[in-house]
């Protein structure tokens, strides 16, 4: 059974079509990276695999459970990070930790500890007693990884799980996400526009481009097709004669308020 | 890494009966009025700095108030009319910019989160409402204690004092509510901070808070009837310093108000997360 599976997903704010005939399969245990520029349709799509935005019946499956009609069960088997940081920083990070545990229904028996090890996976022990607005970017980070994995979930989905955050932080964020889907074999579904990053932590990518897909396959088969040193990026621009960074930050926030205000 | 669990935990309450959506819904207000109280802990200030307002009322204005005698409360001193009422007005600003920090909230990314959390979206709601009620109720004791220095006769029977609290909590969930409902409308937290402003003053004035509904004029007492801040001065009141109340028709109107209201805010909550 394919963990996620998208059927020619179609999304639009008002008249601006974000997804236009989106299919994802994803294969259980991998990483699978959504790649493209800001504005792609990348976080559309997320949203509603995540059950935040609707999409019509049996076009989009967790688990081979559909997303709509089974949607509390499909929550209950993914983790979530949004894009922006999102950790409360008036808490602890145990606390934040320990509020999620218990809207996933991790057992008062065995919470503490589950609490525990995850803070610990995250390399957080240490600091799970100071409040998050010390923390550091990646310690945010892997605090809300912390939230998103202390259920367990079967499906971690993370969107542009290291933008903003430094090299170091962000190799400790994919560190853990590897160490964690090796021992229980989560699935991973992660979008980014950072090319040398895909490349290097995903297992299978999508280019994604003005709401469609473009390619899709291994981040070697993909550059092997363009030639011998092709990069990522090069494949990126060969389907879409676009550039990755075509579109700032400026852009995104303008799109989403429109968006907001259409939607 | 191998002491992390390999599965989510078994969803028993996933059975779709009554009894385990109720207590499915009472399990995630606990834990979010939980975090609640531990964002006090951590931040003190708030409490001091949210103080100030209802001591100023109490002190200026109700101990210059009570020298003039300008006001019929019917043989009760006039701090002991006031005090109720600065109590319900202190929780009411309390309550009406939770949909301020529900729009922070969905700006934060925190919002999609806990909807990606298999948490009914009433239950959220219902946890801002009972949190907003825990905030007003941290801030009432304060009111309670700068009311008995300034030598307010207040009752000491408990099941009364458990009774205002109940009716600080049911005032503040409609209020906060009604603040969520008007966020999910407006979508922007500039123009809820106007429209919050707007209100508060409105429904603070046009309430028997601050005088007797007797000395309004007519079109104001047809408010004050409509406005849910009366009740609650009302119950409180009768509660409190024991002036006469229909303390039925006041739980009453709390209770419809801030279930219709939880309804109504829960409706409108996804629409924040678009």
């Amino acid at each position: 059974m394919n963990p996620v599976l998208v059927k020619d997903l179609h999304y639009a704010f008002g008249d601006h079509v974000a997804v236009d005939g989106v299919d994802l399969s994803l294969e259980p245990g991998e990483v699978f990276g959504l790649l493209g520029p800001n504005g792609a349709g990348k976080t559309t799509t997320l949203r509603v695999v995540t059950t935040l935005l609707p999409a019509p019946p049996d076009t989009v499956l967790v688990e081979g459970l559909d997303v709509v009609r089974s949607r509390r069960r499909v929550r209950r088997l993914l983790g979530y990070v949004p894009q922006q940081l999102s950790a409360d920083g008036t808490l602890t990070g145990r606390e934040n930790v320990a509020l999620f545990a218990r809207l996933f229904d991790v057992p008062r028996r065995g919470r503490a500890e589950a609490v525990d090890a995850v803070l610990d996976a995250m390399g957080l022990s240490e600091s799970a007693d100071r409040t998050a607005s010390t923390y550091s970017g990646g310690m945010v980070r892997r605090l809300e990884l912390a939230q998103a994995l202390v259920s367990a979930p079967r499906v971690l989905v993370l969107d542009e799980p290291t933008v903003g955050l430094d090299p170091v932080a962000r190799s400790g964020v994919w560190d853990r996400i590897h160490e964690v889907r090796r021992a229980n074999g989560m699935t991973v579904l992660v979008t980014t526009h950072a090319m040398e990053e895909a490349e290097l932590h995903c297992d299978r990518v999508a280019l994604m481009h003005r709401g469609r897909l473009r390619a899709e396959g291994t981040p070697a088969e993909l550059t092997a097709a363009i030639g011998p040193d092709a990069t990522l990026e090069n494949v990126f621009r060969h389907h879409t004669g676009d550039t990755l960074e075509a579109g700032g930050m400026r852009d995104v926030r303008a799109a989403r308020r429109t968006a907001r205000r259409v939607g | 890494m191998s002491v992390l669990p390999a599965a989510p935990p078994a969803a028993s309450a996933e059975r779709s009966s009554p009894t385990g959506e109720i207590a499915l819904l009472l399990r995630r207000v606990g834990a979010m009025c939980l975090v609640e109280l531990q964002k006090l802990r951590h931040d003190r200030t708030e409490l001091v700095t949210r103080t100030v307002q209802p001591a100023l009322w109490l002190v200026v204005f109700g101990t210059t108030f009570s020298r003039l005698h300008a006001i019929p409360t019917g043989g009760t001193p006039y701090l002991d009319f006031l005090a109720p009422g600065i109590l319900a007005q202190s929780a009411l600003f309390i309550a009406i910019f939770y949909g301020i920090q529900v729009i922070w909230e969905r700006d934060a990314g925190v919002l999609a989160k806990l909807l990606v959390t298999p948490t009914p979206r009433v239950a959220l709601v219902a946890s801002k409402a009972f949190a907003a009620g825990i905030r007003a109720l941290v801030q009432a004791l304060v009111v309670v204690v700068i009311a008995l220095l300034l030598g307010v006769g207040m009752t000491a029977n408990p099941l009364k004092l458990l009774g205002a609290a109940v009716v600080v909590v049911l005032g503040s969930a409609f209020f906060c509510c009604l603040s969520i409902t008007l966020a999910g409308v407006v979508l922007s937290r500039d123009r809820l901070m106007g429209i919050g402003q707007a209100i508060t003053m409105p429904l603070f004035f046009a309430s028997n808070a601050l005088y007797p509904v007797d000395v309004m004029p007519g079109w104001l007492q047809v408010i004050n009837h409509v406005n849910p801040l009366s009740y609650e001065v009302e119950a409180l009141r009768g509660l409190l310093v024991g002036t006469p109340a229909r303390l039925g028709l006041c739980f009453g109107v709390l209770v419809i108000a801030a279930a219709v209201m939880i309804t109504v805010a829960s409706a409108l909550l996804p629409r924040l997360a678009r």
